[in-house]
């Protein structure tokens, strides 16, 4: 028999069956490749622990609260990731989203311009705002860190400008905005349907993925191992939908969310900006000298950050049914960064993924979600969220050490 | 030796032509009014003493650094080389002596970087394909194409850097000291790699300190030295030639030791 074109190398052994494809993770997790193992074990330590505390914690209705929340933060995080992809970071997108929130309270209440236009402009003064965060980097040097600091003072002063004396604008009760922002869910019929579709995407792609690569004489996994990891995801899919539909279902905002986290998996995985955002973060020079446009890619990276802060500015204004000086303060702007991180993106560029803002941020909602239902004050929020930020650092150093000693990058 | 320079060909088209290239860095100056022609078909080495020159000569011609004053021309037309990526367009692909792979991405994503084929819905297969074929040219014994490039050794990981460069069927290529992290099976194998792509019609322009390297593949050495041209010498050329031209002098440590070790030998001088 030919040998397969990648298979021709006798030297290297390959993980066959289940017991290999077992082995093969493992190896990968102790040589510090861990991908999303730490966020699941820890969200799972997590809700063991708030559950055994209070059983209400994982009561439909406030797990579809919990989703609600996990939505506006969320869409911040994953500009964050593309930043963070980078070796970059953005410290203004709390400042950002008050300016977004602040934004569809001046335009849309206050001076009637349509919601539509509103939200457009919210969203493009954030990529206006990214491109000059970029700019600075770029042509002046400037490292993001600074530049995003004194973004966060500058932006801040425009929230307080625009929401003038008042301080707040109120959202109207019963507009479609405030309705998306608290109450709208899928229909049931729909939430199964959505739910069906990953799985049917991964046999329907995998399968013609397989034949091609068949076709292409190279090695292809097998059809049952594909079939039972599209039945067990589905199977997962379909357990959480009809657990939240216990309760109120599935809010559309968090399905907005979901689609951005989809979308953004796909152009960082599936697309040639994609590659080059990680071959940036990997090491700038040599993709400079493989002829990718750094700064082009730098642009995006920060325009589609802040442009997604803004957007998740006006889902939290949309959310609180206002637009406040409080929006986009306090923890927002951390809660932001430290969900990217959590979720597994690592602080040191080249590596991430678009599901680690959507990991992240139900990591450290679920804090947030329980500790109030313990009646603990946000003192003790605070510092709890901010030690499992620190271990989330810490797993990413010593994971990255690891990989080092181990050959991966 | 001898053999093999009667059967060469003549050296064919001009692809590219220096003229009095000059490059500053602040009140240094790297490389003053260099010449340079490469033809298709013809291997020129470059070789010198550390900082003779060559890698800046080299990073000019690849866009990576602009030069100072001095005119470039390929194929007969004035060309400027704003960038890496301009320098590929025309048809100059580049191998860095530190090749500049990203640690981080499997070896088809390197090979293809900023060449993807289909941008918006990236096409795995036919790149998996193509990268084995490049390898498979090359005899290279690359485990996985699908391991990070931190897991190669460094023999491995300047094959994939010298696929890479392969990968647009460029013109001219440029290997900055191509041989030197190489095992002896793979030092001939790249030397035998610089001479298809040399028969295919490319110009080859290698820059390494092997002077055996360098006499086995080159048709011509040009010699830098302190950042200007200091000869141009066939492969028959002596050693002592050579090595007077890249350090200088005539009375050096090495042919000192030459002369010596010749002398105790019993052989006149």
């Amino acid at each position: 028999m030919n040998p397969q074109l990648d298979r021709a190398d006798a030297r290297v052994t390959h993980a066959t069956g289940l017991s290999g494809s077992v082995k093969a993770f493992m190896d990968r997790v102790k040589s510090g490749d861990l991908g999303s193992l730490p966020v699941v074990v820890g969200l799972a330590i997590i809700w063991t622990v708030f559950t055994a505390l209070n059983p209400i914690f994982l009561s439909p209705n406030n797990l579809v609260n919990l989703l609600f929340d996990c939505s506006t933060t969320g869409v911040i995080a994953l500009g964050i990731v593309c930043v963070l992809m980078l070796g970059e970071i953005d410290l203004s997108v709390g400042s950002m989203s008050g300016v977004g929130s602040a934004l569809i309270g001046v335009l849309w209440v206050n001076q009637g311009v349509p919601l539509p236009v509103a939200i457009g402009t919210a969203v493009a003064l954030g990529a206006l705002i990214g491109a000059v965060y970029a700019t600075l980097r770029n042509r002046l040097g400037m490292p993001s860190f600074v530049s995003t600091l004194s973004g966060l003072l500058a932006l801040l002063g425009l929230q307080l400008y625009m929401l003038g004396a008042t301080g707040s604008i109120n959202l109207p009760y019963g507009s479609k905005m405030v309705e998306f922002g608290q109450l709208l869910i899928l229909p049931a019929w729909l939430s199964y349907t959505l739910a069906l579709i990953p799985g049917i995407v991964m046999l329907v792609v995998g399968r013609s993925t397989n034949a091609r690569r068949r076709a292409a004489n190279l090695s292809a996994g097998s059809s049952t191992g594909l079939f039972i990891k599209a039945v067990l995801t589905t199977i997962a899919l379909l357990a959480i939908v009809a657990y939240l539909s216990l309760g109120r279902g599935v809010p559309w905002m968090f399905a907005l969310f979901v689609a951005l986290v989809l979308a953004m998996n796909y152009a960082l995985t599936r697309t040639q900006w994609g590659r080059s955002m990680k071959a940036v973060g990997g090491n700038a020079e040599a993709a400079r000298r493989a002829g990718i446009n750094v700064r082009g890619i730098y642009i995006s990276a920060f325009m589609l950050c802040s442009a997604l802060a803004a957007l998740g500015g006006v889902l939290s204004a949309a959310r609180l049914a206002s637009s406040s000086q409080q929006a986009g303060t306090g923890d927002v702007n951390l809660n932001a960064i430290a969900a990217a991180v959590i979720g597994g993106t690592s602080l040191f560029g080249g590596r991430g993924t678009a599901f680690s803002a959507l990991l992240g941020i139900i990591v450290i909602q679920s804090i947030a979600n329980g500790l109030t239902l313990l009646n603990l004050s946000s003192s003790l929020r605070y510092m709890i969220t901010g030690a499992v930020l620190a271990i989330a650092v810490i797993v990413d150093s010593l994971a990255r050490q690891s990989r080092a000693s181990h050959g991966r990058a | 030796m001898s053999d093999r320079s009667q059967t060469r060909k003549a050296p064919g088209e001009l692809l590219l032509s220096l003229r009095g290239i000059s490059k500053n860095f602040g009140a240094v100056s790297a490389l003053t009014d260099i010449d340079l022609d490469v033809h298709a078909g013809e291997v020129v080495a470059l070789v010198g003493d550390n900082g003779a020159g060559k890698s800046t000569l080299v990073k000019v011609l690849a866009g990576v650094h602009q030069a100072s004053s001095g005119s470039i021309e390929f194929q007969g037309k004035p060309v400027t080389m704003a960038s890496p990526a301009a320098a590929l367009q025309l048809g100059i692909a580049t191998v860095f002596q530190d090749l500049a792979l990203c640690e981080n991405l499997d070896v088809v994503a390197n090979i293809f970087l900023g060449q993807e084929l289909n941008p918006l819905r990236l096409d795995e297969v036919a790149m998996e394909v193509r990268a084995w074929t490049l390898l498979n040219e090359l005899a290279a014994r690359i485990p996985s194409v699908r391991e990070p490039i931190a897991s190669l050794s460094g023999g491995q990981r300047q094959t994939v850097a010298i696929a890479r460069s392969l990968l647009l069927n460029p013109k001219i290529i440029m290997l900055d000291e191509p041989t030197a992290a190489l095992g002896v099976a793979q030092t001939a194998e790249v030397l035998n790699l610089v001479e298809r792509v040399r028969d295919k019609g490319l110009g080859v322009i290698m820059i390494s300190h092997n002077m055996e390297d360098v006499r086995a593949v080159a048709d011509r050495i040009v010699v830098l030295r302190l950042g200007r041209n200091n000869g141009v010498f066939t492969p028959d050329a002596s050693n002592q030639d050579l090595v007077g031209a890249i350090t200088g002098a005539t009375d050096n440590a090495v042919s000192r030791r030459a002369d010596r070790l010749r002398e105790a030998a019993g052989e006149p001088l």
